[in-house]
């Protein structure tokens, strides 16, 4: 067959544009986008835009590493991206706070980032813990409630509805062709491609890319890939804009670029179901109210459920098929922080037709052994 | 009628509640009070009355005057409802609906600086109408506002704007307003028609309705009051212009291919009223585009009950027919929850019903007529300046809109995250209308097929601190604390 | 700007725009008072600093908003006028920095 693009990217979310955009920047590949429409599960239209490394990768090392990589890339991806798309993201990376209103969360978050760097092969990047008088002088406006945080410099964030459109401008000027209202139906894999179908037709494929967040779990068993991904259920406030006030990123906290205050981070497990619930709300309320009591007359504007895309034990899935070559998936829920390793390392390994070996960990085959008891 | 001050002093549960104190709400309230429901009634100003019947109570015999006859019929609907014994909880916030099992509906409430939940078994929804968005380049200046807004004033203060006034666009709210300004003295320099001259033949088909109407002697006189301004029809382009200050100073309007320039110091827009859906849509009612209205409208039934049971939406909001056809709109909504709560036969309720349905249609017949006179023209929904700003809040122009599109977005919701147009305050009801049209020119789609901005609550402005107050359970706190 | 009717019956309460005292009617909305005393512009965007004004009157616009008695992005459409107020011009986003703390803020 004649296959309409070299390699298709299904998904135009963070992670599938971020991935196309890399496989775009060396010439020569015809890369498509299949994307749904205006009403889609889209992750990426409600994350917490954070470019995050403390705290994450008790229980894989090797994702703390991953991580690491791709805040210390973003640099570049922002700079990349605004010389082809002409769009500021924002990115910024004065590090960032792990607020603790009490004690025992303090013991806690300070205990998790001890389990994190003891891991073997776990990096072992420099940290502070801070009480009180010591998160005051870097953030004023906290509250006597607060009694400590722990702040790293690797920490980050940045305008992710900028980025997105920035990797979608992107993109299209680097030659990709991007087709929204193209759901897919089935993959059909053969000996020299895929067949992509959907209400729309058929389009066929030298390689196909799986970035369909939730839809990877129904999509990957069509290439002979697993992706047992399920729904996480994040709810978040968003306020009317205000003069800056906040510096830095907290875990839970933030002030865009534009002004406005972003509140997370719920996590439930909930299925699909993504009705925003007052209970859930009220604590994040109080619980930013109490680190920054000068937000309490803040007008909030909206407020957002959405679904996070969850592998079985929190971490991403990179693999190549090995029964259908030319078969990838990727997936994961930090959709912004990843997004540099997706376009600077994920993509041209894709490109190139093999994963490189530090990434055989994000296999799905780990999830299929059992833990020891 | 009582009036709670504070959330503190509302009941927790209300057999209905109705949001919106217009002449729909109002006379739903009553009609579900007299029948011996609880009834709540919120609304965020201070008086009853809505847009429509604004500042009537205790309103000056001069200002009336002013206002004319059909104003005044508003004294009956407010005094009925202050007669029977619903609560009526004014300067109150509605922020949050939703559905919530055998309860009814949770209902999220600020009032006086707090906020609260509360439960009612069925709602009615009177949100009403706003005026249609009307983007012109310039239409975010000082000394522009809306028609709608002058006429407020006027109501509810008794202002007239000074200086020079032009008023632009279509629709029998400008001629009414230009009627009640000139009667009022204020200095109208120009009335300039957008509406298209073909109108009139599109319009005829439905004149035998129109006759039934009691809007034909209504329209006529305003249409001659308005004409002692100086009037230009047919204008087809409008643009207005700052002095240095950055303050409106004059406007150019193109009709016959001529530019014409005038001095003003106010410029009044209308271009006819659409419903207020943001509640409907972000409860998420079902809802159908209404291509002779040119907007969309929640789905209702023949007790305007929608997509959602027990929520009804009466009144403009379900769908422009006026003050007169919202309140039989409103007694219609509190019939059908009567019955659905058990306390009307289905019987009771059609015999009931029977009159006031009859006249329903009456008022409601002449729409089709309006919607077609005064459809206004496409040039004055769908920006063609690149540089007209389209989300007042965000300043999205028609240009950066047009290009997001042919970069792939393909609905008003993947625009927002593209341009954040209608994530400003307003959430989208200064733009929502010219978001979806703009989108489907440019794709070449129609209004129906693109659809709308998903609207999330809160609906209207509710602070951190007050949502923080709100109370909490430990599988909530178990959601967040981790 | 605007100019009042006369009308008998006025009972006036006396407020301040931007440190300027001023007189409204009682019952009258902010918005509506700033109009009444010439209030031409009453706040910049925090997106492009764009002069606006109060556009619908209504609730619906949020162009009228203004910081009341140390407060801001209050929409002045909805606030009735009340004696001794103070009204302020906003210019640009919201200064909570400013702000005295909401109560419910610990």
């Amino acid at each position: 067959m004649t296959a309409a693009a070299d390699i298709t990217v299904i998904g135009g979310g963070l992670v599938g544009a971020a991935i196309a955009f890399g496989l775009a920047q060396q010439p020569g590949m015809r890369v498509a986008v299949l994307d749904e429409g205006d009403i889609a599960r889209r992750a990426s239209r409600a994350n917490f835009a954070l470019v995050w490394v403390s705290s994450k990768g008790v229980g894989m090392p090797e994702y703390a590493t991953w991580s690491m990589d791709s805040a210390d890339g973003w640099a570049g991806l922002a700079a990349s991206v605004r010389e082809i798309s002409g769009i500021d993201v924002a990115y910024e990376r004065p590090g960032g706070f792990l607020m603790c209103l009490s004690d025992a969360e303090m013991d806690a978050r300070i205990r998790t980032m001890k389990v994190m760097q003891a891991q073997t092969g776990a990096p072992q990047y420099a940290y502070e813990i801070l009480d009180h008088a010591g998160v005051r002088k870097r953030l004023p406006a906290i509250g006597p409630d607060v009694v400590g945080a722990i702040y790293c410099d690797l920490d980050g964030h940045v305008n992710s509805l900028r980025l997105f459109r920035a990797l979608h401008v992107a993109m299209a000027r680097l030659g990709v062709s991007y087709r929204p209202e193209h759901p897919v139906d089935t993959i059909v894999p053969g000996q020299d491609g895929f067949r992509i179908r959907g209400p729309w037709g058929e389009f066929t494929t030298g390689r196909v890319v799986l970035a369909a967040g939730l839809d990877n779990a129904r999509l990957a068993a069509m290439v002979g890939l697993s992706a047992p991904v399920v729904p996480s259920k994040g709810q978040i406030i968003i306020t009317e804009k205000a003069a800056p006030f906040l510096n830095y990123p907290v875990q839970t906290v933030r002030q865009t670029d534009e002004g406005g205050v972003m509140v997370g981070d719920s996590q439930e497990d909930l299925g699909f179901d993504t009705q925003v619930t007052y209970p859930v709300i009220s604590v994040m309320a109080q619980r930013a109210v109490r680190m920054f009591p000068l937000l309490a007359g803040l007008n909030v504007v909206r407020t957002w459920s959405a679904s996070r895309v969850m592998s079985p034990d929190g971490f991403p899935i990179y693999e190549q098929s090995r029964e259908w070559p030319g078969a990838f998936v990727a997936t994961c829920h930090s959709g912004v922080t990843l997004a540099a390793a997706h376009a600077q390392i994920l993509a041209p390994a894709i490109r190139a037709g093999r994963l490189p070996d530090d990434l055989a960990c994000f296999s799905a085959r780990r999830l299929n052994v059992p833990k020891a008891a | 009628m009582k009036q709670p001050g504070t959330v503190g002093a509302l009941d927790e549960r209300y057999d209905l509640a109705v949001i919106g104190a217009g002449p729909a709400g109002l006379s739903a309230a009553a009609e579900a009070a007299e029948a011996g429901l609880s009834v709540l009634l919120l609304d965020e100003n201070g008086a009853p009355g809505g847009q429509i019947y604004r500042g009537i109570s205790g309103m000056p015999a001069k200002r009336r005057a002013i206002l004319g006859a059909d104003f005044v019929r508003g004294d009956a609907v407010v005094e009925r409802f202050e007669r029977s014994a619903a609560s009526y909880a004014r300067h109150a916030t509605v922020w949050s609906l939703a559905p919530d099992g055998p309860k009814g509906f949770e209902i999220g409430v600020s009032l006086a600086g707090a906020a609260r939940h509360i439960h009612a078994r069925e709602v009615v929804a009177a949100t009403g109408a706003h005026e249609r968005p009307f983007p012109i380049p310039g239409w975010t200046l000082p000394g522009v506002m809306t028609a709608g807004a002058a006429q407020i004033a006027l109501k509810a203060s008794a202002l007239v704007p000074a200086g020079r006034v032009i008023v632009a666009g279509c629709g029998p709210l400008l001629f009414l307003v230009t009627a009640q300004l000139l009667a009022a003295g204020a200095d109208i320099v120009a009335v300039l028609d957008t509406a298209e001259r073909g109108n009139w033949r599109r319009a005829l088909p439905h004149l035998p309705d129109f006759l039934r109407s009691p809007y034909l002697a209504k329209g006529l006189r305003l249409m001659l009051k308005a004409r002692r301004a100086h009037f230009a029809a047919g204008v087809t382009t409008l643009r207005a212009e700052a002095d240095a200050d950055g303050n409106l100073s004059r406007i150019v309007y193109g009709q016959d291919g001529r530019e014409t320039t005038l001095s003003c110091e106010t410029l009044l827009l209308h271009q006819g009223v659409v419903p207020n859906i943001n509640l409907a849509n972000a409860v998420g009612c079902e809802q159908d585009w209404d291509e002779a209205g040119l907007c969309f409208v929640p789905r209702t039934d023949a007790w305007m009950q929608t997509s959602i049971p027990g929520l009804s939406i009466p009144g403009d909001g379900a769908g422009i027919r006026g003050a007169e056809a919202a309140t039989l709109g409103g007694t219609l909504a509190a019939l059908g929850a009567l019955c659905r709560l058990g306390r009307l036969t289905a019987e009771e309720r059609d015999r009931r019903a029977t009159p006031i349905r009859a006249e329903f249609e009456r008022y409601s017949a002449g729409r089709a007529f309006l919607d077609a006179l005064y459809r206004p023209p496409k040039a004055f929904r769908v920006p063609e300046v690149a540089e007209t700003i389209v989300c007042r809040c965000e300043e999205v122009t028609a240009g950066e809109i047009r290009e997001a599109v042919a970069g792939g977005v393909t609905g008003p919701n993947q625009l927002k995250i593209f341009l954040r147009c209608g994530m400003g305050p307003c959430q989208g009801r200064q733009c929502s209308l010219t978001v979806t049209e703009l989108i489907a020119d440019a794709r070449g789609s129609d209004a129906a097929t693109v659809g709308s901005y998903h609207q999330r609550p809160p609906f209207k402005p509710v602070t951190l601190g007050e949502l923080a107050a709100l109370p909490t359970t430990p599988a909530a706190v178990k959601a967040v604390v981790r | 700007m605007f100019r009042r009717l006369p009308e008998s019956e006025e009972v006036t309460v006396r407020f301040s725009i931007d440190g300027r005292s001023v007189t409204a009617r009682a019952g009258e909305t902010v918005a509506a008072a700033l109009l009444a005393t010439g209030v031409v512009s009453c706040r910049t965007t925090p997106v492009g600093g764009q002069k606006r004004a109060p556009y619908c009157m209504m609730g619906v616009c949020f162009e009228c908003l203004v910081t009341i008695d140390g407060i801001g992005n209050r929409q002045a459409c909805l606030v009735p006028v009340s004696e001794g107020m103070a009204v302020r011009s906003q210019h640009g986003a919201r200064a909570i920095a400013d702000e005295p703390l909401a109560e419910g803020a610990r």
